[in-house]
């Protein structure tokens, strides 16, 4: 399947008409304990246009990883409404609308780099032909060609995190859902993987939505951040990140536009009392 | 040893060494067989004293002959090491191999009846655990039993079982092979109950997203994640597969087998006999649990579990 061929500006720098990928209105999900309820998401109004690259920033406790894995059918909301691509999220997720990407790599350790790659394409009941033609194209899309055979554990961290990237590439889901997906990486792997990342969504202008509690990340890797605040866990603001140019490089982090922003999150962040202590 | 490390010289390899796991088991060997030895004196002194009454109640005997005496007595009650090894050697090569004279045609016996038992036993294992990890029903309602199960002693459960499987005309092996199989499969279910859920939720999840069926969540993720757990107790069960076909073959009247060798030197009051059975079964039960640990390692390498060297 031949990726989309995107013009160097980013989707979200063009006046293109917004599709809605996912709509969350008036969204709560509360959890039972036992003694008190703990209010994980409440009234949560998002949309989340087709071609956006939207990272959900917050303290932890925010409701970020909460509101992904509703999204991903992975928890059920207690009210409001969801929908992805137009359905609701278990319909979505029986499509295999998106890929996901979590905090750790959750590679399985007996099967190699390669067999892991093609674990969602074997499920999928793709032929072998075309499994290991995509593996091979995803692995030197995250740059791990020669690496097919190897086993996670001969593998450093980020590399592992790459190859499941590469994962959940590979059955070329419209949507990427990644949780912290550099959270457990020093800063120097995780800067190359932001920029390796950026580039990947300017080549396929697929619809990620990005958690994280780095600022500079966030700022450096959206077109706009959301920014969530605790207890409970509700959106603070949403910040636009268009005055970025689109073909950003890590140089972009001493800008003053870069910093403007940054500023901009950090007082979001505080405005939700992120900051204090409890 | 010694190396010839010249003064002053930088020493390579200056962290002491621990000693190899060889070094350590030869040493308690040797200090068991010494003990061995010097318990053999008292032990068969009384037999050696009725035996030379009876040759000639005047002689005597110096303390050298004595001490020689208590070492090659014929009927010991406690057979030196090397009586055993001689005993061993000549059990298995004097007689042709088909003949219930060798003592290698008992161990084929005994070792048919463990592996046919083992086997099945295993398999019998792997499908409770699946039934239980699978079935909320069968979690609740079976463990109990199994539990229950192994509780009741298998000296009192074989001659029951034996008898009523004879009078069905069941074939021995059968019926020891099913006393083998009632010790070995608990382990495997214990441990592959624990294997199949072993996957984090983090596995799991993965696989949810991929609105993957309960079969392929099983054979993608549940059972390769359970392939170390099954060989733990594999290597169990394997030991207790030959406990259950000894006591089988003991409570048949010790008919064939390393369990009819012993009943039968224990009849006769043969002491090396029964040391020989005895020890032949230990190193049966041992051939037994090497060859299951060496499938592991191959497989759990075909799986590309890191080697243990570099696990350290």
């Amino acid at each position: 399947m031949p990726e989309p061929v995107q013009a160097i500006s980013r989707p979200a720098a063009t006046a293109a008409p917004a599709t809605p990928v996912i709509e969350a209105a008036d969204l709560s999900l509360t959890f039972q304990t036992a003694d008190s309820p703990v209010y994980a998401l409440s009234n949560i109004n998002l949309t989340i246009n087709q071609g956006d690259f939207v990272s959900l920033i917050g303290p932890s406790g925010c409701g970020k990883t909460t509101l992904l894995r509703v999204i991903a059918d992975l928890e059920q909301p207690t009210g409001g409404n969801m929908t992805v691509l137009g359905e609701p999220p278990d319909v979505a997720r029986q499509r295999r609308a998106y890929g996901y990407v979590f905090q750790a790599p959750a590679l399985y350790a007996w099967r190699t780099v390669e067999r892991n790659v093609m674990l969602p394409l074997e499920i999928m009941g793709m032929s072998r032909a075309e499994r290991a033609e995509r593996a091979q194209r995803y692995l030197a899309m995250v740059n791990l060609a020669g690496f097919e055979r190897k086993y996670p554990w001969q593998l450093s961290g980020g590399m592992q995190q790459r190859v499941s990237i590469a994962r959940a590439l590979s059955f070329e889901p419209g949507l990427l859902l990644m949780d912290e997906p550099f959270g457990a990486l020093d800063e120097i792997t995780r800067d190359h993987l932001n920029e390796q990342l950026l580039r990947l969504w300017g080549r396929t202008g697929k619809t990620i939505v990005f958690v994280t509690h780095s600022i500079p990340e966030a700022v450096f890797l959206s077109s706009r951040i959301v920014v969530m605040s605790p207890r409970p866990g509700r959106i603070q603001a949403e910040i636009d990140c268009s005055a970025l140019p689109p073909d950003r490089d890590l140089d972009v982090r001493e800008t003053s536009d870069f910093i403007e922003i940054a500023h901009e999150v950090r007082q979001a962040l505080r405005d939700g009392h992120s900051y204090d202590e409890d | 040893m010694t190396t010839a490390a010249v003064a002053g010289a930088p020493v390579a390899r200056a962290i002491p060494r621990t000693p190899s796991r060889l070094a350590s088991i030869l040493t308690v060997l040797f200090g068991l067989v010494v003990i061995w030895y010097v318990a053999a004196l008292p032990m068969n002194a009384g037999q050696l004293t009725r035996q030379y009454a009876r040759i000639d109640p005047d002689r005597t005997f110096t303390f050298n002959e004595k001490l020689f005496a208590t070492w090659t007595v014929r009927r010991p009650m406690l057979p030196t090491p090397d009586m055993i090894l001689g005993d061993f050697w000549k059990t298995s090569t004097g007689a042709p191999i088909t003949s219930k004279r060798n003592l290698m045609f008992h161990v084929g016996v005994t070792a048919l009846a463990t592996t046919t038992g083992f086997l099945a036993g295993a398999l019998l294992g792997i499908a409770l655990a699946i039934g239980i990890v699978h079935l909320r029903t069968l979690d609740a309602s079976l463990m109990p039993w199994l539990i229950a199960s192994q509780t009741v002693p298998i000296l009192a459960i074989a001659p029951m079982l034996l008898a009523v499987l004879g009078a069905l005309s069941v074939s021995s092996l059968v019926a020891k092979a099913a006393i083998s199989m009632y010790l070995c499969f608990f382990p495997v279910t214990v441990s592959m109950v624990k294997g199949l859920r072993s996957p984090d939720r983090l596995s799991l999840d993965l696989m949810r997203t991929y609105s993957a069926t309960q079969a392929q969540l099983f054979v993608k993720l549940r059972w390769p994640a359970s392939i170390p757990f099954l060989f733990a107790s594999l290597k169990v069960a394997i030991a207790l597969g030959l406990v259950g076909a000894m006591v089988a073959e003991l409570s048949t009247g010790g008919q064939a087998g390393l369990g009819g060798r012993l009943l039968n030197a224990s009849y006769n009051g043969d002491m090396l006999h029964m040391w020989t059975a005895l020890v032949t079964s230990s190193i049966l039960a041992i051939v037994l649990v090497a060859a299951v640990s060496r499938i592991e390692r191959l497989v759990l390498t075909g799986m590309g579990s890191r080697p243990p060297d570099q696990n350290a």
